[in-house]
């Protein structure tokens, strides 16, 4: 014995070898909407694609998505954002992570006209999921701004 | 333009007794019905058949339970009433939209107001920034609503206002704009939404708990049962139930209860239900299930007849007949090919028309990417017009009754709506109030909602259900659909109209009202209305008077079910 | 619809797992000592750690166990929709304001099927959102609860360990995972809702005898003072001597009755320390804290068997050796077996 037996190692040890730790999301609402609808989905569909939803609901600000990123060391912000203030919105939460020397991308919700996708980009959102994205596409899309983080 | 002969087949060539049920019937309908007056119009096909004005079997419409419509006549009568319905910028530009509207003839104003008024928060709120003036109007304090009034005599318009949580402030600054501007309260018109329970429920509006929230909704419905004739307290709301995700029968079940909900809080405040229940008014959603519509508007009126004769008590004829105004749904309109929601909206219109509706709102064709343009706006007015003068679809009232099909879908709309009263009423025991209150703090309504919502989002995505332009028929998606975007320069604006208005204002009353307020929050028994208008008319904001309140009252967060 | 935009920015940070181990372990120190001066982001990296398990959970164990063990640790348990996440937020604030250093995890079930969990406690939370609110940590079940629990009471130890002086962990119903964990809190407080169908199910579920503090949340509500009264006569029935659980009416919505409900905490909290319940209750915890681990050995010895745990089951299975005499072989091979090795690797090594 070479330590203090200290648990800490069970629950991996029981748990399905095969499936990977799942990546952790944070879901939230900018702002006073409060269209949770498409939210609420996409927790759902996250949660049945073996992801963990860390769910915020409405009425967030940026300093209490970070704080909520921050404790729950969360992989991924998820915003939803459905009053067409995404161009407001969304530059605003990439800039609060950066300000606080984080690396957690952002990845959008809602409706976003095509035009407004490359400002979205210059600003450092990760991805934009739309309406009609698929339960797959969404899983995939918050995977991949996961992995792009670590 | 005269009557057909014989506005009830088979009614004067039946051989029915004349004192049978049914010519009792038909001869009370005649008599409602040639009371009734006639619009202009022709009332017959294309080919020039003449249309009898009802068919079918009683009882007929205007005959209790209603499910056939509420008049004898209908739309012969008088088509609904197309309401658009809008709002934006600064109190100033929308009341130059007003003054348009009504040099056009218009009578209706319908306002808008923007997230930071409709939660209760002033434009200099944190909250507010980047919403102030963004999807309507915002009023900060009663200089904000004569601004959006000026000019306009109150007492000959009829004025919709959607707004919930701070329903009674928005109520008090129109009431000291009328009385400012020579209007007494008693000879204001109009609409207020203030139905708060489906803010807990669907749209999450709300700022208070649900019990002081329901308490302000009574003081308002006591308030204008004394004061204000004219004007229609509670706009009882389906609309966001299912703009949430809720089926058809579950936007009808949870507004009726909400209905209920309320005549059993005014009751308990002391109303005689006949004194209220005329003037209250109901709003659903035209979905794009075309019969599915139909059956849940025809079941919505005679299930409210029913119950409010036989579980309320109701006497009086108006208290037993449920208005409704309807809007397309929104969330039915795609991003994709947003062409094609022109031709969404239509049926969605027809299902409506057909089902009776008292006033229609159709959505525009591009409000799936942004606020709409002013083209497309036009296009959906025109799509009510098209019904209304080409299709011939009014000039018979309850064209589907009868149906075999559509009198099941009614049939069935109704049972499953009962299995959620039956569910409600023993969460309340015996209560449907209770039951109400229940079911949202114990997460029954949003739980339901999301579940129907998830189950739609996922036939969608396993491609079951198809939506055209979305998970089919996606080719010809050419995006450049022109979009409107709004002014930043509103927000600075705002800002300063509020600034200057608190500058102007004597802060000592200010103080001294709002502490009055509190103080009469804290005794159930006060009507909240009178110390309302108080602090409204020493210029105390929108956000301040909340702020009292919520000193008592405490704020709300939702039940974290997902 | 989905548009993945380029050039999205990936800054440096630390590895999630790195293959060296010993670049771990000197990340888990300065990781550590910066959870200890306060950083969150640093305590949140190691409460994932902790989660999942392996070296760098370990690593992270090492460097609590010498600093833990001042926190009270306190369990909520009760059915869904009694108010817990509320109640937890109300008790949380008026402990803050007392001057304590609070922290909360909040412990939900993951979905059996896919292994995903929707984490909703931090909606009623609303003190978690404040600056110098508690810290709020919500932990999916992950798997099974032996698991869970384990994995817990790391993340307690670690919260405890870098200064948390009360830790309340809430869990979501009245189970299994409720019961684990609640015997390894300092004090455990049990939320029923007027009515008394919370209070049979809590009975039913065991809870009513590992309770410390009953509270009766929504005590606006009719049938508040019956329940207190039911649970009231149940003790009267079933308790002997000590300690006896008072039970609080609440209104977690409102507040009121979270002072009472903290003054309860802080009379057990004193209780153990002034009796010798407390070093009893102590030496329990840790007992039960090694049976765990002595649990998850041979869970992991029987699905994950050596060679010679092998030949064993071969010669059960053949008629050879009698299944009681070839556990006995197995159980003596146990103190050979590097703790810190099979802790760490997905696979025991023999």
């Amino acid at each position: 014995m070479t330590g203090p037996a200290v648990g800490t190692a069970g629950s991996q040890a029981e748990r399905d070898p095969d499936r990977p730790e799942p990546v952790r999301v944070v879901l939230a609402k900018l702002g006073l909407d409060g269209h949770d609808r498409g939210l609420k989905v996409v927790a759902r569909m996250l949660r049945d694609a073996g992801l963990e939803v860390i769910y915020l609901g409405l009425r967030q600000t940026t300093e209490s998505i970070l704080l909520a990123v921050e404790q729950e060391d969360a992989d991924v912000i998820g915003l939803s954002i459905h009053n067409g203030g995404h161009l407001t919105l969304a530059p605003r939460m990439v800039e609060a992570v950066r300000a606080a020397g984080m690396d957690v991308p952002v990845v959008v919700g809602g409706i976003v006209p095509d035009m407004d996708l490359e400002r979205l980009s210059e600003a450092g959102v990760f991805a934009v999921l739309g309406p009609g994205a698929s339960a797959t596409e969404v899983a995939e899309v918050v995977r991949a701004a996961a992995a792009a983080r670590a | 333009m005269s009557l057909p002969d014989n506005p009830v087949p088979g009614g004067a060539e039946s051989h029915d007794d004349e004192d049978s049920p049914r010519a009792r019937a038909e001869a009370q309908w005649r008599t409602a019905f040639e009371a009734a007056p006639l619009r202009d119009g022709t009332f017959e096909t294309m080919s020039g058949v003449p249309l009898a004005a009802v068919h079918g079997d009683p009882p007929y419409p205007g005959q209790f339970p209603y499910t056939r419509g509420i008049y004898p006549s209908m739309y012969r009568s008088r088509l609904w009433t197309m309401r658009l319905f809008a709002g934006m910028g600064t109190a100033a530009d929308t009341n130059l939209r007003f003054k348009r509207l009504l040099d056009a003839g218009g009578t209706g104003l319908s306002t808008a107001f923007d997230m930071p008024t409709l939660m209760g928060r002033d434009s200099d709120h944190p909250w507010a920034v980047g919403e102030v003036g963004r999807a309507g109007v915002a009023v900060d304090t009663v200089a904000d609503m004569e601004d959006l009034f000026a000019g306009i005599d109150l007492g000959g318009v009829s004025t919709s206002m959607t707004i919930n949580g701070p329903a009674n402030i928005l109520m008090a600054m129109y009431i000291v704009t009328g009385e400012r501007g020579g209007t007494d309260r008693s000879l204001l018109s109009g609409t207020i939404q203030n139905d708060i329970l489906k803010e807990y429920q669907a749209q999450k509006e709300y700022i208070f708990p649900p019990r002081p929230s329901v308490r302000l909704v009574t003081d308002l419905i006591r308030f204008t049962t004394a004061e204000m004739p004219r004007w229609h307290p509670v706009s009882i709301s389906g609309y966001h139930i299912r703009e949430a995700g809720s089926t058809a029968a579950q936007e009808l079940a949870f507004t009726l209860a909400n209905g209920f909900a309320y005549v059993e809080a005014a009751m308990a405040a002391g109303l005689d239900v006949d004194d209220f229940a005329g003037r209250l008014s109901f709003f659903f959603n035209s979905h794009i299930d075309f019969f599915e519509e139909i059956g849940k508007y025809r079941a919505a009126r005679r299930i409210w007849a029913r119950w409010m004769r036989d579980r309320y008590g109701a006497r009086n004829e108006r208290s037993l007949q449920l208005r409704f105004h309807t809007q397309t749904a929104g969330v039915s309109l795609t991003a994709q090919q947003p062409e094609v929601n022109i031709a969404r909206v239509a049926t969605q219109a027809l299902a409506a028309v057909l089902g009776g509706t008292q006033s229609l709102h159709t959505d525009s064709y591009d409000e799936a990417l942004a606020l709409p343009t002013e083209q497309a706006a036009r296009i959906a007015l025109r799509t009510q017009q098209v019904i209304a003068h080409e299709t011939g679809a009014p000039s018979v009232a309850d064209p589907l009754g009868g149906s075999a099909y559509v009198e099941w879908m009614t049939d069935e709309m109704e049972r499953r709506a009962t299995e959620v009263f039956d569910h409600l009423d023993k969460l309340g025991e015996g209560s449907i109030l209770e039951g109400v209150y229940e079911g949202i703090a114990n997460g029954y309504f949003v739980g339901e909602i999301a579940d129907s919502a998830y189950r739609f989002e996922r036939e969608v995505n396993a491609g079951r259900r198809i939506i055209v332009g979305v998970n089919a028929y996606t080719e010809g998606d050419d995006g450049d659909t022109p979009i409107l975007y709004i002014d930043d320069d509103v927000e600075d604006q705002q800002l300063a109209r509020l600034a200057g208005a608190k500058q102007q204002r004597d802060s000592g009353a200010v103080v001294a009202a709002l502490e009055r307020l509190a103080a009469g929050a804290a005794d159930p028994t006060v009507n909240l209305m009178e110390p309302i208008i108080d602090c409204v008319r020493v210029a105390a904001t929108e956000g301040e008077i909340v702020h009292a309140l919520e000193g008592v009252f405490g704020t709300y967060t939702e039940p974290a079910v997902v | 619809m989905t548009t993945e935009l380029p050039g999205s920015p990936t800054p440096e940070r630390p590895a999630a797992q790195p293959a060296d181990s010993a670049v771990a372990a000197g990340d888990v120190t300065a990781l550590f000592e910066r959870a200890r001066g306060g950083d969150r982001r640093a305590l949140g990296r190691l409460l994932t750690y902790t989660e999942r398990g392996g070296p760098l959970a370990d690593a992270v164990a090492v460097a609590a166990w010498p600093l833990a063990g001042a926190a009270h640790v306190v369990g909520m348990t009760g059915a869904p929709g009694v108010g817990k996440s509320t109640l937890t937020d109300r008790l949380a604030q008026v402990a803050a304001e007392d001057g304590r250093r609070v922290a909360i995890l909040a412990v939900d079930p993951s979905s059996p099927l896919t292994g995903g969990a929707i984490l909703g406690d931090r909606v009623r939370m609303g003190s978690a959102a404040a600056p110098g609110g508690p810290f709020v940590r919500s932990m999916a079940s992950r798997g099974q609860s032996g698991g869970l629990a384990l994995a817990a009471l790391a993340a307690v130890r670690l919260l405890d360990a870098t200064g948390h002086d009360l830790i309340i962990v809430e869990t979501v119903g009245i189970g299994q995972v409720e019961v684990d964990i609640a015997r390894t809190a300092d004090t455990t407080i049990v939320a029923v809702s007027p009515g008394w169908g919370d209070a049979v199910q809590a009975n039913k579920a065991g809870l009513l005898e590992m309770a410390d503090i009953f509270v009766v949340n929504k005590a606006d509500r009719a049938g508040a003072a019956d329940a207190r009264r039911d649970l009231e006569y149940m003790l009267d029935l079933g308790h002997g001597t000590g300690w006896r659980p008072p039970v609080a009416l609440t209104v977690a919505t409102t507040g009121e009755g979270a002072d009472e409900l903290f003054k309860h905490v802080q009379d057990h909290r004193h209780h153990l320390r002034t009796s010798s319940a407390g070093a009893e209750r102590r030496t329990r915890h840790v007992a039960e804290e090694v049976r765990r681990h002595l649990h998850r050995w041979v869970d992991l010895l029987v699905a994950q068997p050596s060679q010679e745990a092998a030949q064993l089951f071969a010669e059960v299975a053949q008629g050879t050796l009698a299944p009681s005499a070839a556990a006995r072989r197995l159980a003596g091979e146990l103190p050979e077996r590097d703790a810190t090795a099979d802790a760490g690797g997905d696979k025991p090594e023999v």
